[in-house]
């Protein structure tokens, strides 16, 4: 499929359809999603309605994550095929990995404050997360600081894959550092911790998190093709 | 000479007629200065927050060193020769770092102890805050020339290069930190030799690979 798609008309005219019905899917999921996490799933024995605040921050955590390791992907790709539209993508899905960082971060605080009584706890978890979120900053400010486009693009590939070294630390500081921030209760070795009830609602919030991804990186991708096409455009039309 | 035997040995000496350490040891006591000055001057206090306070001024004082390594290479055609010679890059990276390392990084180790007793650290803990900070200055400067080769070519990077390269700061500085305040010393003594060693044998694999870039 990647390969059928390497081909930016191709690409265009697969974009085309596929943004705005991976947009629509996002929409009719977080409009299950966001009733069912806030009004229709059981308040926690303990917490109570604060865990809430989980159906949005766990799948931005998720799928910040996710998107670096797609950052990484296409980075990857781009150095060692030098492959055009793999650095459009990474440097579109940048932003959206970045913004899901920030909720994560966000929220994390607000729950923190009533569960744990503290807005903020240098551990494992959070301080990787931090920064990995700056590690976006500086990927996002290493593409807009340098102006030759396709120098920008491998220069920061090389930054991206180094800075994916924090991923695994992301994902296993909950294991590796006790402190905090609960462990892992969905991917466990013995079967998920979670309710049932809660499952549902956080899954259906993590696919539309995982949609809106895809759709935001695709219309992100469309806008940096066309706004090369205009430069080229203008180009031309100054030499003539 | 070999090539790396060359490449030090000019480094050393454009670091030298630079003003050698001197600019970067002012920097670190400057910064060192605004603990007390910005904590407040309990004794208690600065007891047990001050000590690893000289990790950040190290850090700093390291990161600012960093924003000129590639620039003037890059600038004046040396880099271009660097990539002629049949040396492998990674190898000229590796005398550069090792050049900084050795005119600004241990300088600054040392310096490290005056600055450790300002900052009311047990006298007999300032020996191996001295040796914690060469070890982190080596990592500093092995994750640092990622930071500085991606940004060469940018004017006034001094910014986006700090953005960049201050995340990668973060294990050294926790270990190094855990050093001067005393806890589990041994332990994070080892630590921070692996980040030394990890960030001087990777870090210039990348670093050459963005220079190879910046020379097309």
């Amino acid at each position: 499929m990647f390969a059928f798609l390497a081909n930016p008309a191709r690409f265009m005219a697969f974009s085309a359809w596929a943004a705005p019905i991976l947009f629509a899917g996002a929409l009719i999921l977080f409009a299950t999603g966001i009733p069912w996490a806030l009004f229709y799933s059981p308040p926690d024995y303990q917490m109570g309605d604060t865990v809430r605040i989980m159906y949005v921050h766990v799948p931005a955590a998720w799928w910040s994550m996710g998107a670096y390791a797609f950052l990484a992907g296409a980075s990857f790709v781009s150095l060692v095929w030098r492959h055009v539209l793999a650095d459009v993508a990474a440097r579109a899905a940048a932003p959206v990995g970045a913004v899901f960082a920030a909720i994560c971060l966000i929220t994390g605080s607000l729950w923190g404050a009533p569960t744990w009584g503290t807005w903020w706890e240098w551990d494992g978890r959070m301080t990787s997360m931090l920064v990995l979120f700056i590690t976006y900053l500086g990927y996002i400010a290493l593409w807009n600081a340098i102006e030759d486009e396709e120098r920008a693009a491998r220069l920061a590939a090389i930054l991206c894959l180094v800075g994916a070294i924090n991923l695994p630390i992301v994902k296993f500081s909950v294991d590796w550092w006790s402190t905090l921030h609960q462990p892992a209760s969905i991917m466990r070795s013995g079967g998920s911790a979670i309710n049932g009830e809660m499952l549902g609602p956080l899954l259906t919030m993590g696919g539309a998190y995982l949609l809106l991804f895809g759709a935001l990186t695709l219309m992100n991708m469309r806008a940096a093709i066309f706004r090369r096409r205009v430069q080229s455009a203008e180009l031309r039309k100054a030499q003539s | 000479m070999s090539a790396l035997g060359v490449t030090f040995k000019r480094e050393l000496a454009l670091l030298w007629a630079g003003g050698g350490a001197l600019a970067p040891l002012g920097y670190f006591f400057g910064t060192a200065m605004l603990v007390p000055l910005a904590m407040g001057p309990d004794r208690a206090l600065l007891q047990t927050a001050g000590p690893p306070l000289v990790w950040i001024a190290a850090a700093l004082a390291m990161l600012a060193m960093l924003e000129r390594l590639f620039q003037s290479d890059l600038e004046d055609g040396s880099l271009e020769q660097m990539l002629l010679s049949p040396t492998p890059l990674e190898g000229i990276v590796i005398a550069k770092a090792c050049a900084l390392w050795v005119a600004i990084g241990l300088p600054l180790a040392l310096a490290g102890a005056p600055v450790a007793i300002a900052l009311q650290a047990p006298v007999e803990r300032v020996p191996l805050i001295v040796l914690s900070l060469a070890l982190g200055t080596a990592a500093f400067t092995g994750v640092g020339v990622i930071g500085a080769a991606v940004t060469a070519s940018v004017k006034r990077g001094g910014v986006l290069l700090a953005l960049i390269v201050l995340p990668m700061f973060a294990p050294p500085i926790i270990f190094g930190a855990s050093v001067a305040s005393g806890e589990d010393v041994g332990a994070a003594l080892s630590i921070l030799a692996g980040c030394a060693l990890a960030a001087i044998a990777l870090g210039p694999i990348a670093a050459a690979a963005a220079l190879r870039l910046q020379a097309e």
